[in-house]
């Protein structure tokens, strides 16, 4: 039984048509030995537009398939091509599994500036049986012609090296044409297994 | 009235289902009241913490102790266990500013951090017992079901310190087994939680 109100399904076939709540789940790409997962706007029911100002994805236990590689984002402006422009800063904080070792600081050698090839968002994955990274990716008003676009990361992670890192990256798209589209691929290799979710947040 | 859809019942009692709601849904509710510990049991009152959901986070609002200077921390558990001492690798940065302007840094957490099976910290030396002092923060689970994998958490805390500061604690770790989590507590190092809520939310998709 459906249930429609004013010409609207509002549930059908054992769930909501419509978004309930301000945190409305889009999609959900799982990965499977992929080389990339990506999200555009206008395909298989991907939205990435002005329907909402902000965007959350939600990266759940990927698994690289090589060791010690990078995760990574790259944004499109409005070509075939993932490479807009990001500037960005990193930190971590690290703990070591031996307990010999920990830290804090700035990664000077993991953030970008006027980048084209791409966006670290967990470093130096580890391919352990049980070893993965999950975090989340906030992205702001990517479908702005006037503003770049922000966007902030948080990646804990089983590092290659046997270390807990925490990775927290923010930075910005540095141009002005919208963004369509967003794709996480590794810096070599494939992505494994793990899940990828995009959710939009409502602002009325 | 119940209503039902393709044999899923999506609204009854009063309230939209769970699985068929928003895609952050409340799942339990626990305030405390001069309370040794709080505890989320998988199947126990309602609780939910198993893959009904890939993410799980829990909300802490207006936590106070009834003990000054005190750690407030959480451990987990697997299966019907109940010593809630698994391995954890964890680590923490925090930022510090006191009321007087004369003391602020961003360092590692030593206190917050750890290789062992000790409880896990999530606000250091918080808060003072004053009675507009308060902690609270959020801490999120990744697939704590998992059979798999290591179950990592990333929690953003803040509370005032003891010395009129204000600390906020970007701690993260993971609880290093593949066995799947079906219970978490938290607790302060002594004493009772005086009073504050704590909100666990499955987030679908």
């Amino acid at each position: 039984m459906a249930i429609i109100s004013n010409a609207v399904t509002i549930a059908d076939a054992g769930s909501f048509s419509v978004g309930l709540g301000d945190l409305v789940h889009i999609k959900t790409l799982t990965a499977s030995s992929s080389a990339n997962l990506t999200f555009v706007d206008g395909a298989s029911s991907v939205i990435l537009d002005d329907t909402y100002p902000i965007y959350k994805f939600e990266f759940i236990d990927l698994h690289a398939a090589t060791d010690n590689k990078d995760l990574l984002v790259k944004f499109r402006d409005g070509s075939t091509a993932y490479d807009a422009t990001c500037t960005t800063t990193m930190w971590s904080s690290r703990t070591k599994e031996s307990d010999d070792d920990a830290a804090i600081g700035y990664e000077a050698s993991q953030d970008e500036a006027q980048s084209t090839g791409g966006v670290k968002l967990s470093v130096g994955m580890g391919t352990g049986n049980d070893e993965c990274t999950s975090g989340e990716m906030w992205l702001f008003s990517p479908s702005s012609t006037t503003y770049a676009k922000q966007f902030l990361s948080h990646f804990p992670t089983l590092h290659h090296a046997e270390y807990l890192y925490n990775w927290y990256k923010s930075g910005y798209v540095n141009v002005t044409a919208a963004v369509d589209a967003v794709q996480f691929v590794m810096t070599s290799g494939n992505i494994d297994a793990g899940k990828i979710k995009l959710y939009g947040l409502k602002d009325s | 009235m119940a209503v039902i859809s393709n044999t899923t019942t999506i609204i009854d009692a009063g309230a939209i289902s769970p699985a068929t709601a928003g895609s952050m849904n409340l799942i339990k509710s626990i305030t405390a009241s001069s309370s040794a510990t709080i505890t989320f049991t998988h199947g126990d009152s309602g609780v939910i913490f198993d893959d009904t959901y890939d993410v799980y986070v829990f909300k802490f609002i207006n936590l106070h102790p009834a003990s000054a200077n005190i750690d407030f921390h959480f451990q987990v558990d697997t299966g019907t266990n109940t010593n809630f001492n698994q391995p954890i690798v964890s680590a923490a940065g925090v930022g510090y500013h006191n009321e007087a302007d004369n003391a602020s840094g961003f360092t590692y957490g030593t206190d917050m951090s750890q290789v062992g099976t000790a409880f896990q910290g999530l606000l250091d030396n918080a808060s003072p017992t004053g009675n507009d002092s308060n902690g609270g923060g959020s801490l999120t689970f990744y697939s704590p079901s998992s059979d798999t994998f290591v179950k990592l958490f990333a929690a953003k805390m803040f509370g005032q310190g003891h010395g009129d500061y204000f600390a906020a604690y970007n701690t993260s770790g993971y609880v290093n087994t593949a066995t799947a989590l079906t219970k978490v507590r938290f607790k302060y190092a002594s004493g009772n939680i005086d009073s504050g809520e704590i909100k666990l939310y499955g987030v679908k998709g």
